[in-house]
């Protein structure tokens, strides 16, 4: 029955070429649009790290006190979204949280041995031991260093593979040496390609998206002792005193933090810990803090931005419009054919035979549709670099679900497009269309 | 013609006309707001930045293994490897001026901070970012002196850039002006930088000058601003070079290899390209804006599209259905114009019912957009920008189908089918 219906739909389809290339293009054209903005909003709202970021959680503690809050033009009147350096020292200290990593944004360059080379500008973050299994970060070659490395300050640094290549031309380097800014740094790791996206870790400081994955991690403490500057944004509520040391001393906010806290009973603590541990240092004011777990935090930071939510919607309201437009001209199409419906019932067909029929040239209008948009989607995405800011526009890609996707819901579409078609021409009284001819 | 038989005659494709007005509102709402996002995107990218912005570029590095700054012998040492690359620069044929400068406008790192009339202020009234330059500075910027006057040479200074901002003398903006002295000449008097207690005395008011950022966060102070006759002094710096007349893309070149070549210890940024023309800061600091403006130019264009052949295809369907009507209206004396003013009216009267309710729709989905996301109100302007788009569309849409029916012959009337 499914192959008769098929004829009809694609005879009828052919008796108005004009109308039904109109249809096929609406469609088209409405799924591409939705599914090239979709691709971008997939490819920014993704999590970067599914599988364990509901017990990644950032702590925020107001230092500031409510003075500073009265100009806060945040409408929670939140705590500041980054650490001063006696606040971050102090929860490494207490170490109450599974695995915990203070954290701030470095830049440092890189020497060749080889003289004849220039040095290389890198990036990177100053952190603690446990930032790597926290955030699971993938190694080629060796590992992290350890809580001992910290403690100790130890000259040593973990780099990412594209370093690695420019460097050590990709080999394992474990236990080469780094002239980092003029100091030697003994290499403990290597990582594979690893480029989260958004930077999940800190996105205050990288924004959220970028198109290389950082190139190297060193000890936090080790950083500090070498006065190796932030390179991430600063934030003071008073004027702090001068140098580096006196940065570390203010209550100046420029490092991130991270806790990994396994169940909600470990989070409910931790954050009794983070109330109590305001109130000793903060005594003057009420406690202000907070723990968002890290799809939270994503959220909260604005890191979609608003530009993409917005092309979503726009791209969505076109692909209903197309929707609309398809259901008047099925309608007009399908009423035309009042009579052939009326014979067709006169002769016995059920209602249900109506519907599968007028459905099937539907639902034959939303494949052929598909298809069509199939190649504009993959146009479109190849375009969003043009207009695109290349972080987010490298982010958007075709693949298969993205593909399948489309024909999906071209199809729903164009069958949602046709239902109510369907039913007017469902209920067409045979009788009265006997009778006119 | 009285309008009795073309609502007799509406009445009878009641889902036909429903959906087409439909179609028709939706396309109103959707296109005067995307149109608004265009003009303001549009609005946005054509600001001026007061600078001078033809022949102008900043080259950014970083010197290895440089000092930290923190004291007097090595903020000296970072001041003497900032002077040996502004003098490098300067000497080359097609540099007309160099400064070393924090931050250019669009060039996104800002420092910022608080801007009082009074000492020891802790809610300031005006955010202002800030310029710290050497010599040259507004000579290289290019920004426009309304009154008073430029820095003189003995006014420049250096500090390393974590000491304390206490300058003397400062340069500022006329909005930064207008907000610390709404109703005196502000020129002379004094400012207070950061809740400090040391006065700054304003000896110049540059017409136009925006922050290095366009973020949203700077939004409340985009023009205020102020020039710090000081150099900073750190591990990093950035130059602001002015070329002669058309010879940019030569000093370019120039600039970064003769820099290579007077201190190898250094890495530039940019992936190793250290130089940027101003053009090119403009254009990827306004990238997302220029991008959302075509991409709403794009939808637009497919939804008028969408919605104007839609009707060619609705219209077109009743013509030939009323082949036979037509043929009797035109058998008793119609006139062709009468059949063409025929469909043009029922296409005036059905995108007019639709462009009301899209009126409704598009303010209310410019209220839920300002709700959720920064947006402003869209001006009326827009909105009947948008209704005239609609009917013109409508109108343009139905003629040729239109003009087919006017086509049809009496003689279909006498004739059976």
């Amino acid at each position: 029955m499914f192959t008769y219906y098929l004829d009809l739909a694609l005879r009828s389809l052919k008796r108005s070429p004009g109308l039904t290339a109109l249809m096929v293009l609406t469609i088209a054209f409405g799924v591409a649009a939705s599914m090239t903005a979709w691709s971008v909003f997939r490819a920014v709202s993704g999590d970067p790290i599914p599988w364990k970021s509901a017990q990644l959680y950032v702590p925020q503690i107001d230092m500031w006190g409510p003075q500073a809050q009265a100009s806060n033009p945040d409408s929670d009147k939140g705590p500041p979204d980054a650490l001063d350096y006696g606040d971050a020292v102090a929860l490494m200290r207490d170490h109450r949280a599974k695995l915990q990593s203070a954290m701030y944004q470095i830049g440092p360059a890189v020497v060749p041995a080889d003289a004849a080379k220039h040095p290389i500008q890198t990036d990177g973050h100053a952190v603690f031991s446990e930032f790597f299994p926290m955030v699971d970060a993938p190694f080629q070659y060796g590992g992290g260093w350890t809580a001992a490395d910290d403690e100790h300050r130890a000259q040593v640094v973990v780099i990412g593979s594209k370093l690695n290549t420019k460097v050590f031309d990709g080999g394992n380097s474990v236990g080469k040496m780094l002239n980092v800014d003029g100091r030697d740094y003994r290499v403990v790791g290597v990582l594979k390609e690893w480029n989260p996206q958004p930077r999940f870790f800190d996105v205050v400081n990288t924004g959220g998206f970028a198109s290389d994955g950082e190139g190297m991690f060193m000890p936090f403490t080790t950083a500090i002792a070498a006065g190796i500057s932030n390179n991430g944004n600063t934030n003071c509520n008073e004027v702090p005193e001068a140098g580096f040391e006196g940065l570390q001393r203010s209550a100046c906010i420029w490092i991130a933090y991270m806790v990994q806290l396994d169940d909600a009973a470990a989070a409910e603590k931790y954050k009794n810990y983070l109330e109590g541990f305001a109130r000793t240092r903060y005594p003057n004011w009420a406690p202000n803090v907070r723990l968002r777990n890290l799809p939270d935090w994503l959220d909260h930071e604005h890191v979609v931005p608003s530009d993409t939510k917005v092309s979503l919607l726009i791209a969505l309201g076109l692909l209903i419009v197309c929707l609309v437009n398809t259901a008047g001209l099925l309608l007009a199409k399908f009423l035309r054919r009042s009579s052939e419906i009326g014979v067709r019932r006169a002769l016995g067909a059920p209602r249900l035979a109506i519907y599968a029929q007028f459905l099937t040239e539907g639902a034959v209008i939303g494949l052929a549709g598909g298809l069509l948009g199939l190649v504009l989607t993959g146009m479109g995405v190849a375009c969003v670099g043009l207009v695109l800011p290349r972080d987010i526009a490298n982010l958007a890609h075709l693949d298969v679900s993205l593909l399948a996707t489309t024909l999906v819901v071209s199809v729903l579409a164009s069958l949602l497009a046709a239902l109510y078609p369907t039913f007017r021409a469902a209920h067409v009284v045979p009788a009265w269309q006997l009778k006119s001819n | 013609m009285t309008l009795h038989p073309l609502l007799a005659a509406l009445r009878r494709h009641k889902a036909g006309v429903v959906l087409i007005a439909l179609q028709i509102a939706l396309t109103l709402a959707i296109v005067c707001n995307a149109i608004f996002i265009i003009g303001s995107r549009v609005e946005r990218i054509q600001r001026p930045s007061g600078l001078n912005e033809n022949d102008l570029f900043m080259v950014s590095q970083q010197f290895v293994g440089a000092p930290n700054g923190d004291d007097q012998a090595t903020t000296d040492k970072l001041d003497s490897l900032l002077q040996a690359d502004v003098a490098t620069l300067r000497n080359l044929p097609d540099v007309e001026s160099v400064t070393p400068i924090n931050s250019l406008p669009l060039a996104n790192s800002t420092w910022s901070g608080g801007a009082s009339t009074k000492p020891d202020e802790k809610n300031e009234p005006a955010h202002v970012a800030y310029y710290f330059g050497g010599k040259d500075l507004l000579k290289t910027l290019g920004v426009h002196l309304t009154s008073g006057r430029d820095f003189t040479n003995d006014e420049y200074d250096n500090r390393a850039f974590r000491a304390p901002n206490k300058p003397a003398v400062a340069i500022i903006s006329q909005a930064l002006a207008d907000k610390l002295y709404p109703d005196h000449d502000a020129l002379g008097k004094p400012i207070y930088f950061d809740g400090g207690t040391t006065p700054t005395t304003i000896v110049g008011i540059v017409e136009r000058l925006q922050t290095p950022s366009v973020d949203s966060w700077a939004n409340d102070f985009a023009w205020n601003t102020a020039l710090i006759p000081t150099r900073l002094d750190a591990g990093y710096s950035r130059y602001a070079v002015r070329a002669k007349p058309g010879r940019m893309d030569a000093a370019m070149k120039a600039a970064t290899a003769a820099l290579y070549t007077a201190n190898p210890m250094r890495v530039f940024f940019l992936d190793g390209k250290g130089a940027r023309a101003f053009s090119e800061i403009r254009a990827n600091t306004y990238r997302a804006d220029r991008g959302m403006a075509i991409l709403m130019g794009v939808i637009c264009l497919i939804l008028l599209a969408v919605t104007g052949a839609g009707i060619v295809g609705l219209t077109s369907f009743w013509v030939g259905q009323r082949h036979k009507q037509i043929g009797v209206r035109r058998a008793l004396g119609a006139r062709k114009r009468d059949i063409l003013h025929y469909f043009q009216t029922e296409n005036l009267l059905i995108a007019g019912g639709g462009a009301v309710v899209g009126i409704v729709l598009a303010i209310g989905l410019n209220l839920w957009l300002m709700s959720r996301f920064e947006m402003d109100r869209i001006p009326v302007l827009y909105v009947l920008f948008g209704v005239a788009v609609v009917l013109l569309l409508g109108q343009a849409a139905v003629f040729a189908p239109a003009r087919r029916a006017a086509n049809v012959p009496p003689v279909v009337a006498t004739r059976s089918i």
